[in-house]
This record gives structure tokens, C-alpha cells and sequence, in this order.
């Protein structure tokens, strides 16, 4: 649906360097990188409101890289939301169906469509300058969706809001995205909105996309130490769940809280505790396993494990492993403590 | 607490100004109370109602052209980069550094005939003297105005016309509009260039000073004191309605 293709571009202190990627239709595609990586540039190269040094951006087919954002038809949230201050949240909603010219009746349903699935209803009377972030936040999704963009751009959606918050609008961004069916380009630095609402993930590095594919894939296969370094090495374990057990490639796995349906959960890999024999602790994920290899990074050890057909990752300090005498193919006990899994 | 002495310190300085700007509109109206009769005289001489009409007319005419104008060239200065945008900055800023009777000699010496002793020629010598204040005021204020909120307007499919119309004048208004009242107060209050450009038709301000000429302060005083209130009036009428918009709650 969206396309694009050799996007380069020097603009202040970024420089985007050759990108390429597809966001399909029906998909949240999530580009993650640090701060400075140059992820608002390219969110508005493809909006038209920056023009590209190099490269295309094709939308359904259509070569649009030489049209203004008006003709794009995508629709943009910024990251400071700039939601319109001299309008009142209704207005700032209707804005995209005046500029088309909606009948006036059609544009009062739809504002109290999308605003009762958004919960905002009770705030349309209100100016922006009196909302909180959370409030601010959805009636920007709003005023983005009103006009059934055929993609939506996301700017750091939830960077701007408290702890609490953001993860309760991550939840509900699931929701909407069930209940609306839009496509949304979602670039953050958090790989809480990555996990949570990617399906496919693109990791950007210094101006490169590096990396491109499902979240498990780009979590648990990193394509260079780079990409490696900047995800944690974090153990992203996808599977579903029933109550407080999750079952993830025939390997039966305890949650710190009941979930239902597929889920993804995180592990860090300084939590997982090996030992060569079955040990008694207080951990309730028990697993026997098998070293794949391992990796000597100084004074670690990163070890690669099979649990089943789970692939697991590992720190160890390079004493305990020479201690241990953990080396390829050896047969080893698994377990991490169950408040250690971190649900997505 | 010793900021606070500082503080005040400051502040007795700061009220000799404040006493030196009021002081002289006191005792102007004061010292009118006292001649009573001259004052409703002046009232009732044609030629002051005839010259305070015109003031008014040409400061407003003067500013509105100033808008038309002016609000463009500081939305361009305000959101472009462009070379030699310095020096058109420091042109708009020039009116205010030359003596108001060489800028009567520059446009006599411009456009001669066409603005000699015409209501022309008064709007010309106003327009040079007030139009910065719009001009600047307006770049603030667009300045003011985040492009993050003009380029989600542009992706939701407004033309950039209509993005300036709908989105950017109406959050850059308050300042935008107490431009205009400077400008239309800075307007009102010109005199040397109009002197020299329009003696003819006459304006409140060229009145005042030949009935001071040829009458002396008693037959000049009252005119002052309408022209005075006057402006004073709808300036502060102005910036009270422009004051209230901008601080409605939102």
C-alpha cells in the first residue's frame, strides 16, 4: 500500500541514508530507533511536507513523491499532537471532512462516531489548550481518522504522556485499531510500542534502515551487533495464553498476570539463571535446555539455548561459565522468576 | 528578602517615566477644565470637526492598506528563508530611524505632484512612518505560530491559502491586530511628514499647530484635548476587545 523506495534526504542534523520498506494494507508498521535516528524527517518526507534529496514514495502504486500533503490524503499525527488552538475539539475533528466539503449532517455523525469509539465525546465543546495529554492524544487520532486516511502517520504517540497513561492508550490503540481497521506508520524509540502494537517492525540506526521484519523475527534473529546492542537483547517469547499460562512452541511458560488470546511477553536475558542441576528456588519457570552456542562479549557470555523449540538468550559471566563448563551442545536447567516476564 | 529592595528600587526609577508620560495629559486636561468656554467653542468651529474627520479617516484608511500589505510580507518573513532576507528585514525597519520631515521630502521628491496636498498624500506619509509596526507584529505572530499545526492542516487536504486563512491567521489574530492598532496609533499621531507632503486637506494634528502659530496656546490647547481624547479613546477601546479575545478561554 505504501512504498517507499531509496528515500534520502540531508535536513538540519539528520541524514537519512538510502531507505527502503512496504507497509501493508491492514498493518501496524513500527519503525523503531533512538531519538535523533531521524524518524520525524522521514514520517514527513512521506506526509509531503518534506521533500526528498533521493528516492520515491509510492501510495497504492502511485508515484506521490512529487504532490503536496493535501493530494496525499495521509493523515499525520505529530508528536506535540498540534492540535488546531484557535478550535474547539469538534471543530478540530470535522476540519478534514469541511475541507471536503461533507454535508453538514454527515460531519456531525462522524465526529460523534469516531469520538464515542475514542471516548472523547464529552470533551467536543472543549478548546485543546484545556485537555490533558491523554485527551490531547486521542483527539488528534480523532481528527486523523475522521477523513478514513487510507495510512495513518504516528509520531511518537505516547511519548508525551505519563507512565499510567500511555500504557492504558496502548491497550486502547489495539482496541481502536480493531474496531476502525486503519493502517498506521508508527515510528517511536520504545520497544513497549513496538512489541505491543508492531506487526512488523523496522529498525532505523543513524539515518539506515537496518533491519526489517516481524517483531519476533527483528528481536530474536538481530541482523548485526548494532541492531543487537540497541534492542537489549531482549528474549521476546510470542504465544497464547489462558489464565496465567502461556504456551509458546510446546513449551508451557507462567505469567505474572492472566492474559488470553496470543501475546507476546519480554524477558531480559540477565534474568534467566542457569545451573547444571535441577535447583531449588523460589523461580516457578523451570526448563531443561540445550546450548546452541555461546558468544564471549569481555567479561560476559551471551549463551544461545533451545528450550523445546523455544530459542532462548542468556548472560552469564565468563567466569561462571568456564566454572560451569557450559559449551556447545551441553545439557542445561533453565529458570527465571515468573514476576521476571514483562507482558506486552 | 533582599531582591525584593532591589525591586523596588527599580521601581521608583521606572515611575519618574510613568509620571513624566502622565503628568503632561494631566495638566492638559486640567488646565482645559478651566477654560470651559473655549472648549465648547472649538467644538463648534467647523474647521476642527472638518480636520479631526479627516485624521481619523486617513489613520484608518492608512491602516488597513497597511494589512493588506503588511500581514502577507510578515507571513513570508516569518515562515521563508531567502537570500537578501536581512536587508528586506532592515528596510522595513527604516522608516523608524529617519526624521519624519525627511521622510516628507523623500516622497514629495518620489511622487511629487501625485500626493501634493491630497488626502493621498497624508495616507502616503502615514503608510511610510506606521506600516513596520504591522509588518513586525505580524512576523511575530506568525513566527509564533508552530508549522507542525500548518502541516497536519495540509495533510488533512487544505490548500496552503486555506491553511492561512482558517489556521494560521486566526492563532497569530492578537498579535497580528494589536499591530494594526499601533500602526493606526502611530498613523493619528504623524505630523512632520505630513507637514511637508499635505499642509492641505487639513489634518487635526497641522491644525493644532497653526492655530498655535497664528492664534497662540489658548486657541491651540482645546483642539489637542479633543484630539487626544479621541485617539486615546480608541486606542485603548481597541486593545481592551483585541486584549479580551485573546485571553477567552479556550
Amino acid at each position: 500500500m505504501l512504498r517507499a523506495e531509496g528515500i534520502s534526504k540531508d535536513w538540519k542534523e539528520f541524514h537519512l541514508r538510502d531507505i527502503t520498506f512496504e507497509v501493508k494494507e491492514g498493518e501496524h508498521f513500527i519503525i523503531l530507533g533512538p531519538s535523533g535516528a531521524g524518524k520525524t524527517v522521514l514520517l514527513e518526507i512521506i506526509a509531503g511536507i518534506i521533500e526528498p534529496d533521493k528516492g520515491r514514495v509510492y501510495l497504492n502504486g502511485r508515484d506521490v513523491t512529487d504532490l503536496p500533503p493535501e493530494k496525499r490524503g495521509l493523515a499525520y499525527v505529530p508528536q506535540n499532537y498540534a492540535l488546531f488552538p484557535n478550535m474547539s475539539v469538534f471543530d478540530n475533528i470535522a476540519f478534514g471532512l469541511k475541507v471536503r466539503k461533507v454535508p453538514k449532517p454527515e460531519i456531525e455523525r462522524k465526529v460523534r462516531e469516531i469520538s464515542k469509539v475514542l471516548g472523547i465525546e464529552h470533551l467536543l465543546h472543549r478548546k485543546p489548550r484545556t485537555l490533558s495529554g491523554g485527551e490531547q492524544q486521542r483527539v488528534a487520532l480523532a481528527r486523523a481518522l475522521a477523513v478514513e486516511p487510507p495510512l495513518i502517520l504516528l509520531d511518537e504517540p505516547f511519548a508525551n504522556l505519563d507512565v499510567q497513561t500511555r500504557s492504558r492508550l496502548i491497550g486502547e490503540m489495539k482496541r481502536w485499531r480493531e474496531e476502525l481497521g486503519f493502517t498506521a506508520l508508527h515510528v517511536t524509540h520504545s520497544f513497549e510500542e513496538a512489541v505491543s502494537l508492531g506487526d512488523r517492525v523496522g529498525v532505523m540506526l543513524n539515518g539506515r534502515l537496518v533491519q526489517v521484519g516481524s517483531v519476533k523475527e527483528v528481536f530474536s534473529k538481530p541482523a548485526s551487533e548494532e541492531v543487537a546492542r540497541f534492542l537489549g537483547f531482549e528474549n521476546i517469547i510470542e504465544g497464547t495464553a489462558e489464565g496465567r499460562k502461556l504456551k509458546a512452541n510446546g513449551v508451557e511458560i507462567e505469567l505474572p498476570v492472566e492474559a488470553k488470546g496470543r501475546v507476546r511477553v519480554g524477558l531480559r536475558p540477565e534474568d534467566i539463571i542457569l545451573s547444571l542441576e535441577p535447583i531449588r528456588t523460589s523461580a516457578r519457570n523451570k526448563f531443561k535446555a540445550t546450548v546452541e552456542s555461546v558468544e564471549e562479549l569481555g567479561p560476559l557470555v551471551r549463551v544461545h539455548l533451545r528450550v523445546g523449540n523455544l530459542h532462548l538468550r542468556a548472560f552469564i559471566t565468563r567466569s561462571s561459565m568456564l566454572e560451569m563448563g557450559i559449551t556447545k551442545g551441553r545439557e542445561v536447567y533453565v529458570s527465571f522468576k515468573v514476576s521476571a516476564l514483562h507482558v506486552f | 528578602m533582599r531582591r525584593d529592595y532591589t525591586l523596588y528600587f527599580f521601581a521608583s526609577l521606572g515611575s519618574f517615566l510613568i509620571a513624566y508620560i502622565a503628568l503632561p495629559l494631566v495638566v492638559l486636561f486640567v488646565k482645559q477644565l478651566s477654560d470651559w468656554e473655549m472648549l465648547v467653542k472649538t467644538i463648534h468651529d467647523p474647521y476642527v470637526t472638518e480636520a479631526l474627520r479627516n485624521s481619523l479617516l486617513t489613520a484608518t484608511a492608512t491602516t488597513l492598506i497597511a494589512i493588506a500589505f503588511g500581514v502577507p510580507l510578515g507571513y513570508v518573513l516569518a515562515r521563508k528563508d531567502f537570500p537578501g532576507k536581512s536587508l528586506v528585514q532592515a528596510l522595513v525597519d527604516v522608516p523608524i530611524v529617519i526624521p519624519h520631515s525627511v521622510v516628507g521630502i523623500m516622497l514629495l521628491v518620489t511622487f511629487s505632484n501625485a500626493i501634493l496636498d491630497s488626502y493621498k498624500g497624508i495616507i502616503a506619509a502615514m503608510l511610510f512612518v506606521s506600516a513596520p509596526f504591522t509588518i513586525n507584529a505580524a512576523r511575530d505572530g506568525f513566527l509564533a505560530v508552530d508549522e507542525k499545526v500548518e502541516a497536519v492542516a495540509r495533510t488533512l487536504g487544505a490548500s496552503p491559502l486555506r491553511v492561512f486563512f482558517s489556521v494560521s491567521l486566526p492563532i497569530a489574530f492578537p498579535s497580528v491586530a494589536s499591530g494594526a492598532i499601533m500602526t493606526w496609533a502611530r498613523a493619528i499621531s504623524e505630523v512632520g511628514a505630513i507637514l511637508i507632503v499635505a499642509y492641505y486637506p487639513k489634518t487635526a494634528q497641522v491644525l493644532i499647530l497653526e492655530y498655535f502659530n497664528n492664534y497662540g496656546l489658548r486657541a491651540s490647547r482645546p483642539i489637542a484635548v479633543l484630539m487626544v481624547t479621541i485617539s486615546l479613546t480608541i486606542f485603548v477601546l481597541l486593545r481592551w476587545i483585541v486584549g479580551r479575545k485573546a485571553n477567552a478561554p479556550r
